[in-house]
């Protein structure tokens, strides 16, 4: 009995601890939302944001989109060439680049290399209070610190999955065209004739926007609402990289589920 | 880092970002080919579509000259009514068959023109009178068979 009402009140405190949370994050992005107007009128704080979450997240998304259409060229032929329609390869490693890797692996690694960043970034400064120090002098650090790292990642996330895509259609080119040699005309005629700009390139586009904005949120509460401690914000950016990559492949399936149900 | 390298590198970044989505549409997607034209519709009943999906392309001579736009059960005929969004530069006759074909042996399957001599051309609206249904492979094996086992008794 006594056991059991532990257990019981034990459930209880987890859920409504995870929905209070939960709660507190919207009403975090709420705020976020509400108090963007200086991360958009003065734009250079956002840009300078852009750069170091966007531009310095570029090498590593080229490289391994690169790698992605590669291996996607090898594997794909492989299996293609079976059935006898090695052509198809195009077709193959564009869409799935197009609708599914491109947005979902780009938001993992934006996730980790990004996302992390931001937490700790924010976290250390809590730490540090110069969070504190920014209300103290009437300034909103939500309005000065943490809206434009979110507006910085909403508007990276959908330009870094298209290079993703750019490059890995590159990479399957070079594997499948130059190093196996299927034919080239073949190659990029099946594929533009399957691949629907609005139906497959544009959904992806919406994915990755809609990962921007999860990847970003997550970040950028995680490191709001860190313990100021140097293992707490430890612990925070663990989070954030665990949180948003579930969130990544959690709203994946939701959305795939409602563009691509076939008719 | 200043002020003006970082304004010089993001807009780099937003730059790439877009010749991306633009090597996207144009090289990987369909963006250059010619279905952004402008388009008339063209009724067709058939007696059976088979997989027939929407979007699907419109061909006449194995050139793609439009897709299939919406494909409904008409309950008075029951028949399946497809409308097809043809190319508005290519006129057909009037008396022109439609037929449903497949490309390969199991790839997908499309609309073909079989283009008559009437001297009227179909104006956006009107309905092709001529139609084939696909083929359903069972179909068209138990008639093998079948004619086969009439074909034995018959010796």
């Amino acid at each position: 009995m006594n056991t059991a009402q532990k257990l019981l009140r034990q459930l209880g405190h987890q859920v409504t601890e995870r929905l209070w949370r939960l709660g507190f994050a919207s009403r975090f992005l709420l705020m976020t939302v509400l108090y963007s107007g200086t991360a958009l009128r003065r734009f250079h704080l956002t840009i300078r944001e852009i750069y170091f979450t966007g531009v310095l997240s570029l090498i590593i998304i080229l490289v391994s989109g690169m790698f992605v259409g590669m291996v996607l060229g090898l594997q794909g032929y492989d299996t293609l060439q079976r059935y006898g329609s090695s052509e198809a390869l195009g077709v193959l490693v564009a869409l799935s680049l197009v609708r599914e890797l491109g947005p979902v692996v780009a938001a993992l690694l934006f996730a980790s290399r990004a996302g992390s960043a931001i937490t700790a970034e924010i976290g250390l400064m809590k730490a540090t209070e110069q969070l504190s120090a920014m209300e103290m002098m009437a300034v909103s650090p939500i309005a000065r610190v943490v809206a434009p790292r979110f507006w910085a990642g909403v508007i990276s996330m959908p330009i870094l999955a298209a290079l993703f895509s750019a490059m890995g259609v590159l990479g399957g080119y070079l594997v499948g065209v130059q190093l196996i040699g299927v034919d080239e005309g073949a190659f990029w005629s099946q594929m533009q004739a399957a691949v629907d700009f609005r139906e497959d390139i544009m959904n992806g586009v919406i994915k990755s926007f809609v990962f921007g904005v999860l990847v970003s949120w997550i970040a950028v509460f995680e490191g709001y609402d860190a313990d100021p401690t140097a293992e707490g914000v430890s612990r925070a950016t663990t989070r954030t990289v665990v949180t948003s990559s579930l969130a990544i492949l959690a709203a994946d399936f939701v959305l795939t589920a409602f563009m691509f149900r076939g008719i | 880092m200043n002020r003006a390298a970082i304004d010089l590198w993001v807009g780099l970044f937003v730059a790439l970002g877009l010749a991306a989505l633009l090597f996207l549409g144009l090289k990987v997607g369909n963006l250059s080919s010619t279905d952004v034209g402008e388009t008339y519709a063209l009724q067709a009943r058939f007696d059976n579509i088979g997989g027939l999906k929407v979007r699907a392309p419109v061909k006449s001579a194995g050139v793609v000259v439009g897709r299939v736009g919406e494909i409904r059960f008409d309950a008075e005929s029951y028949m399946a009514l497809v409308s097809l969004n043809v190319d508005k530069r290519y006129q057909f006759p009037r008396d022109t068959f439609a037929t449903i074909n497949t490309s390969g042996l199991l790839g997908e399957q499309y609309v073909g023109f079989e283009v008559g001599g009437d001297p009227d051309m179909l104006k956006a609206g009107d309905t092709l009178k001529k139609t084939q249904s696909a083929v359903v492979l069972e179909k068209l094996i138990s008639q093998f068979m079948f004619d086969k086992a009439s074909g034995d008794e018959g010796k």
